[in-house]
């Protein structure tokens, strides 16, 4: 289901645009470490943007930075220039690498974002959008007896059910078996076909591959490359990227065959 | 009759009789103390739940009195409300003293701050899961509130019959408040001290073995209730 575009902005019809998504100068310490050193980062709406980077380099929280989950100590976060209001707010959704599910059934989960729906159209918006994510025989499940490929698609359908402008997704896929992957990889792409910004933390370089069109790489807090997908994994400019592309542990002010 | 065997026949036989006075007894008891239950659930949940999710500067305050409540002595509570409720207190106009209504209250302040310190720890572990969840979400603490208590639910339960365990076996508030008027204001607890010093150890005894009764009901329900919650996934 294609959300209706404006044929001047491209944004939904009605609602004022969101993008581009400027991260402007953004830092965060903890415990005297910069976990993100003055990161500037512009997104745009239409492109799958994944954002790689060793352990610690600061993929998910820069993340939750852009989400508005944890606050920067310096610099902000914009929306198509201004801070977000509540508006905006409610225009993202977020997939956390375990899923975080309600301790109720798989339909009572959905059922859970649709509060503004009334009860009968809330329950054919969740039969609808369960049968999207292969899940309508276990509708009334307990959400925490699925399997982890049914939990996290049923966090991933929860997420789409809010109809969100941009989807952030942290490491969906970590633990989940390569045909559960793969599901989940089909539910972003349809979600991207439907018009939402899609923002993924991933370490699996094949996911990244399928489905990057642009790759943040960041390394030490910082972001090290930005560039189109094909171009990153056809030749990264930078140590850190090589290093991880090649699964080499990285050094900085070390680089292996020099 | 002293002999401890005969003594507990005789109890058993009036707790098989199906004797009006000890059924009267036993009914009140139930009433009082599961409708100071019910309100202090209506109280006690939310405040619980809040204090789990709302920070303020003093919660931490806040929370520490609320769990040294939990140890209050009933017959300074039933002291606090005779004080209350006296004609010459600030609601003797009312005239509740001596019954089963002052008891119900006594009840209530006693176990509101056992079920509202239970559910905050049994809602902040559940909150500590959600938290990421409901902050992306955009949830008010309204919101957050209620879908904690829906979800936690089943741990609540067990925190409602820990508070009919405390409010149903205490006797120093209800004493003092309802003055174990027979047919009136007399409980099991209240019945099983004035019988006790009467020297009609039998009724006592049944009494007694009543409420154990109660006690050990309580306790299998309160495991049923956690086995079928975590068979369910939803504990």
């Amino acid at each position: 289901m294609l959300k209706p575009l404006d044929e001047n902005t491209g944004y939904g019809l009605g609602r004022r645009p969101i993008f581009p998504l400027d991260a402007c100068n953004v830092g965060f310490s903890d415990g005297g470490r910069q976990l993100l050193d003055r990161v500037s980062l512009t997104l745009t709406q239409g492109l799958k943007t994944v954002i790689m980077g060793a352990n610690g380099a600061g993929k998910s929280l820069l993340m939750r930075v852009l989400h508005g989950l944890v606050k920067p100590e310096v610099g902000a976060v914009l929306w198509a220039r201004v801070p977000a209001d509540a508006e905006v707010m409610s225009r993202q959704a977020m997939v956390f690498q375990k899923p975080s599910l309600l301790r109720r059934s798989a339909e009572g989960n959905i059922q859970f974002v649709l509060g503004h729906l009334n009860r009968s159209e809330a329950e054919s918006r969740t039969r609808e959008i369960l049968e999207r994510a292969g899940l309508s025989a276990v509708a009334r499940t307990p959400a925490r007896l699925l399997s982890g490929g049914e939990q996290q698609r049923l966090a991933v359908a929860r997420a789409l059910a809010l109809e969100p402008d941009i989807l952030f997704l942290d490491e969906p896929c970590a633990s989940l078996d390569p045909a559960s992957t793969m599901a989940v990889e089909e539910m972003i792409e349809t979600a991207h076909q439907t018009g939402t910004k899609i923002v993924l933390v991933t370490h699996d370089i094949g996911q990244a591959r399928r489905l990057a069109d642009e790759i943040v790489f960041m390394s030490g807090g910082r972001i090290a490359e930005h560039t189109a997908a094909r171009q990153f994994f056809d030749g990264p400019v930078s140590a850190a990227a090589r290093d991880y592309l090649a699964g080499r542990l990285h050094v900085p002010g070390y680089s292996a065959g020099t | 009759m002293t002999d401890p065997a005969s003594i507990f026949l005789l109890a058993m036989g009036l707790v098989t009789s199906g004797n009006p006075e000890l059924y009267g007894i036993i009914w009140l008891s139930l009433r009082v103390s599961l409708t100071a239950v019910a309100i202090s659930c209506l109280i006690g949940l939310p405040l619980g739940a809040a204090l789990a999710v709302v920070t303020f500067p003093g919660r931490g305050a806040v929370i520490a009195v609320l769990n040294a409540f939990m140890g209050l002595p009933p017959v300074v509570v039933g002291l606090v409300v005779y004080l209350l409720l006296s004609r010459s207190g600030p609601f003797g106009v009312l005239g509740l003293l001596y019954t089963p209504t002052a008891m119900i209250i006594a009840q209530a302040l006693l176990v509101t701050p056992l079920i509202a310190a239970l559910a905050r720890q049994s809602l902040a572990d559940l909150h500590l899961e959600y938290d990421e969840l409901f902050r992306s979400l955009r949830l008010g603490a309204t919101d957050k509130i209620a879908a904690l208590i829906w979800d936690g639910r089943y741990s609540l339960s067990t925190v409602a019959l820990a508070g009919f365990g405390r409010a149903i076996a205490e006797v120093g508030a209800v004493i003092i408040v309802g003055g174990n008027i027979e047919h009136v204001t007399r409980v099991m607890t209240t019945a099983i001290a004035l019988e006790t010093s009467k020297g009609d150890l039998a009724l006592a005894l049944a009494l007694g073995l009543i409420l154990v009764g109660l006690a050990v009901a309580v306790n299998v329900a309160v495991l049923s209730l956690n086995r079928a919650a975590k068979r369910l996934a939803y504990a």
